[in-house]
Order: C-alpha cells, then structure tokens, then sequence
C-alpha cells in the first residue's frame, strides 16, 4: 500500500500543477524573460538581450514613483494594522462564542466586490457626498472641502480595503495568547501598558507582521485606488505596469516594473519570516520562563 | 484578565467603530439604490425604478451573462483540480516546500503581476482573447483556493479507513465516493462557492485577459467604466445586486465549512 500511495498522489495532482505551470509559472518565467529584451520601434518586442529596462526601474523619474508608491503603501499599512489591532484585541476579549461572528463580520466585506468597495468611498468623499451633507447638517456653510482625488483619499480606500486581513491576522495569535501571562506581569507590578508593550506585544508580532506584510504588497501594487479615488494625479507601481503594457505599449518596461515588483514581494515577506522566527524565539522563552 | 468597567467600555466602543467604519460605506451605496431620485444628496423616497431600469440596459445584461459563463465554468474546473490537489498532497504527507510555494502562490501574487503574465503568454501564442482566456487564467487562483479549503478538512481525516476501506475490497473509486467525498464534501461545496465569489468579483485579471471588444467585457469591467464617469443610482443598485450575491454566496460556504472565510 505505502509504496502504491505516491503514484496515485502525483496522479491527483498533475492536472492541477499542469494547470498551475501552463497559467503560472510558465507566463511568469516569461515576463521576467521579456524584461531582458527591447522595445521595438513600433511597439512590438525586439529580441536582442539588455539591461536598459532596469537601469530605466532605477532612473530617478520612475524611482520617485516607486518611493512615492512605498510612501502611501507605508502610510495605509500602518493606519491599517493600528486599526486592525485594535479591532481584533477587542474580538479577543469579547466573550468565546460571539467571537467567530464579530470575525466573520469582519472579514465578509473583504470578499465582496473591491470595485464597489472603492466607488462607496467615491461616493462618501466627492463634493457634494455624506460628509459635505454632514458638515453642513452641522452647521458648516462653507465651500466643500476636496477629499476626493486626493492621497488622503488613496490611503482610506487602501486602509478600507485590506483592514479586514489585518483584523484576521492579528486576532490569531491574540486569541491563542495564555491570560496566565498577563496576570503574572500585573502581580509582578507591571502596569496594563508596560504588560502590553513587554508581554502581549512582542508575543503577537507574527499576527501584526503578517498583516502590514499583506497591505502592503497589495496596497503597493495597486491601480484601481489610485485610478478611482487618486483621480489618476497618484501614479503608483501598479498604475505604471498597466500604462505600459495597455497605452505606452512598452511590455520590456512593464515586464522589468512587474519583476520589481515582485522583488519587493519577496523582499518584504523574507523580512516578515525574520520577524515570525524572532518572535518565535520569543514565545519559546516565555513558555520556559512560564515553566520555572 | 480584568475586567474594569472603563476597560469593557473601551473595548466596546472599539468594536463599534471598526463595524461603523466597515459597513456605512456600504449601506450608503445600498440606501442610495433606492432612493427615487436618484441624486445622492437628497432622499426623495423609496422606490425599485434604478433596477428596472438595469433590466433594461443591454450593455449590462450581456456583462452579467459573461461573468456567469465565467464564474460557473472556471469554478466547475478549480473544484475539480482543487479537490483533486488537495487529496493528493495531503495524501502524500512529505512534500517539499516548492510544491506548497507552487500551491500558495497565485494567492499572494499581486494580481497586475499575473494579468500582464498571462497577457504576455496568450499574445506570444497568437491565442484570441475573450472569455476563454479570462476562464483558464481564473481557475489558476479558484483552483488555490479550493485546495486550501479542501486540506484544512483533510487535516484531520484518518487515512486509515481508506486503507480499511481498499482491505475490504473497494475499488479506489468506491472508496472515494463511499469514504472520502463525504467527509470533504461541506469542504468542496464550501471551496467552490468561495471560487464563484472571487471569479464573479474578479476586475484586474479578466481586465487584461479579456482582449478589445465588448463581447467579452465581464461586470466588474462594466462596473469599472461606469464608475470612471462618475456617481450614477445605476451603478449603486447593480453594486447592490454584485453584493448581494457575493455575501449569500459566502455566508452559504461559511455555514457549510465553520471558518472557510478565515483562511
């Protein structure tokens, strides 16, 4: 039997990883490929090898772009998981069985539409939406104020978007967290917010790492923000990839644009399992600690 | 833990505004949708004419009609390949990590990344874009995602009574349809709702996949346009609609499989 189990697995398997190759790994491979080549005169691909195209990642036009595109990614991971945080450290302390609903409330808007999600923002900022109504039912008479098209205006429909991994990521570790642990520090005389910041903190970081992680890649590959609530004024990665391939028609470009974006990709989940693996360490020592 | 009065008030109010901050943008859209005047600033009653009169727009109606064909399809394939995969690689127990890498990927991988891929490939193939090409490049995610749901129930399955199951003289497939299938079957079902959600909801891929032409233009791509001219009561009542299929859709695979939506 044990020897005839592999054969029949990897028979399970193929058409899935065939699939998997064919669609994935396959055009993958190719795009990188396509990033070594040059555009034609007319647009088309001209097969001779060169490094222009990531040399042109580096040049400072398109370098500020990038920096620009971490800064707003930056800025909507932070918001998000300070938010998100909050929002499962409270899950966590409500009681067990209300638990997996505020979850799964939580995390429901998240795997509906990401079109609709980003428009109802369209309609909650532009200059005569709800909050120019509530302003003014508030007594404001004033100009409407421009929230639209604007990089505070990005970073909410970011920060929208992805708070709901945020929230999963950070309830689970949160939830496993042992209450014992947190008692001790208080009979030791730690105060609620040095037990926070010293014990529960540091024992939650993977939740926390994951979370900006996931906002982060996604937020910096972006067009569809930018495009619908930027107003196109905020050009992000994501939003130069799709100009190169679909109106600049230089694919070499945009290919050597998506490699760097999978480069940060990887960049930032390698640092991510840094940050699990000390964290790791860390439970480990507190579990020995708790033993003694 | 303790439970000061001012700390459950805190942790209260925490959880009403992440809800308030979750769901108002949403209820705003839904609200609007009937509102009979259809401008956003003013409630001048309630009324059902803006989805009357996207039963009458063609231009719509072709667009859902393409996202259906599109989601039951490649949902049909990812359910089939998923299930298949995820017996298979918990089957297996010892598998390296560039097998589970291969697997987790198109989970991870920024959408923009995959849709110039695919774009790349099928144009470097000669192959016509349109909704078959949108079909084979969604079931590369709706079949990871299957397989995901599907695992985490074979995490606890016992292999033992397949290998009883064989003892007794059942043939593999008896033994799938007798032992396994009933015990992933909530798994499967749960797995395949979830891939008609991500694939009726997904813009970027099918964006770049669907080729020129409106022949192949799927809802969200649809949604996309109208929403790049602006604010229209049509646009909220068919968000309305989009939504409300996706969360029956999810709270269906949530009943059916405890924690699918978790994953």
């Amino acid at each position: 039997m044990r020897s005839f189990v592999p054969s029949r697995s990897s028979l399970l398997m193929a058409p899935a990883l065939a699939w998997l190759t064919a669609l994935m790994v396959v055009p993958c491979a190719l795009v990188l490929a396509l990033a070594f080549f040059r555009r034609g005169i007319y647009g088309g691909i001209e097969y001779s090898f060169t490094l222009e195209n990531f040399g042109l990642v580096l040049d400072p036009l398109y370098a500020s772009i990038f920096l620009n595109s971490a800064r707003i990614a930056g800025a909507a991971t932070l918001i998000a998981v300070v938010i998100g945080y909050a929002a499962a450290y409270a899950i966590a302390a409500a009681p067990r069985r209300w638990q997996p609903v505020f979850l799964f409330f939580s995390v429901l808007p998240f795997w509906s539409n990401y079109l609709i999600r980003t428009y109802a923002w369209i309609v909650l900022l532009n200059r005569e939406g709800l909050i120019t109504q509530l302003l003014r039912w508030f007594g404001y008479t004033g100009e409407p104020p421009s929230m639209l098209y604007t990089e505070g205006a990005v970073i909410a429909g970011l920060v929208y978007n992805y708070l709901p991994f945020v929230i999963l990521a950070c309830y689970a570790p949160l939830s496993r967290l042992n209450p014992e642990l947190a008692e001790a520090s208080r009979d030791l005389g730690a105060s609620a917010m040095t037990t926070f910041r010293r014990v529960i903190l540091p024992l939650t970081v993977p939740g926390i790492a994951a979370g900006a992680v996931f906002v982060f890649v996604l937020s910096i590959g972006n067009f569809v923000t930018p495009a619908l609530l930027g107003g196109g004024r905020f050009q992000m990665i994501g939003n130069l990839v799709y100009d190169q391939f679909l109106t600049a028609n230089d694919w070499p470009f945009g290919a050597a644009l998506a490699m760097a974006l999978i480069a940060i990709m990887l960049l930032v989940l390698t640092a991510q399992a840094l940050a699990a693996d000390r964290a790791a360490g860390r439970v480990a020592e507190a579990k020995g600690g708790a033993d003694d | 833990m303790t439970s000061s009065p001012a700390r459950i008030f805190g942790l209260r109010t925490t959880l009403v505004l992440v809800f308030a901050f979750l769901y108002i943008p949403i209820a705003v859209v839904v609200a609007l949708s009937f509102n009979q005047g259809g401008l956003p600033t003013v409630w001048s009653g309630f009324s059902l004419k803006w989805y009357a009169s996207l039963a009458g727009n063609a231009a719509i109606l072709s667009a859902a009609l393409n996202t259906l064909i599109v989601a039951l399809v490649s949902t049909a394939i990812a359910t089939l390949l998923g299930t298949l995969l995820a017996i298979g690689v918990e089957m297996r127990r010892q598998y390296g990590s560039g097998l589970e890498a291969l697997i987790f990927a198109p989970m991870i991988i920024p959408d923009i990344v995959l849709a110039v891929a695919l774009l790349s490939f099928f144009s470097m193939l000669d192959f016509t874009l349109g909704l078959h090409t949108i079909i084979l490049a969604h079931v590369v995610f709706n079949l990871a995602f299957v397989c995901s749901v599907v695992r985490a129930r074979l995490k606890s399955f016992d292999w033992s009574i397949v290998e009883a199951s064989a003892d007794l003289g059942a043939s593999a497939v008896t033994t799938f349809r007798r032992v396994t299938l009933p015990v992933i079957l909530p798994a499967v079902v749960a797995g395949a709702l979830l891939a008609f959600t991500l694939s009726v909801d997904e813009f970027i891929i099918a964006f770049f996949t669907a080729g020129a032409g409106r022949a192949s233009t799927t809802l969200p791509m649809q949604i996309y346009s109208m929403i790049r001219f602006g604010i229209t009561p049509e646009i909220n009542a068919l968000s309305t609609m989009v939504m409300a299929v996706s969360i029956t859709a999810l709270t269906l695979s949530q009943r059916l499989n405890r924690g699918v939506i978790g994953q």
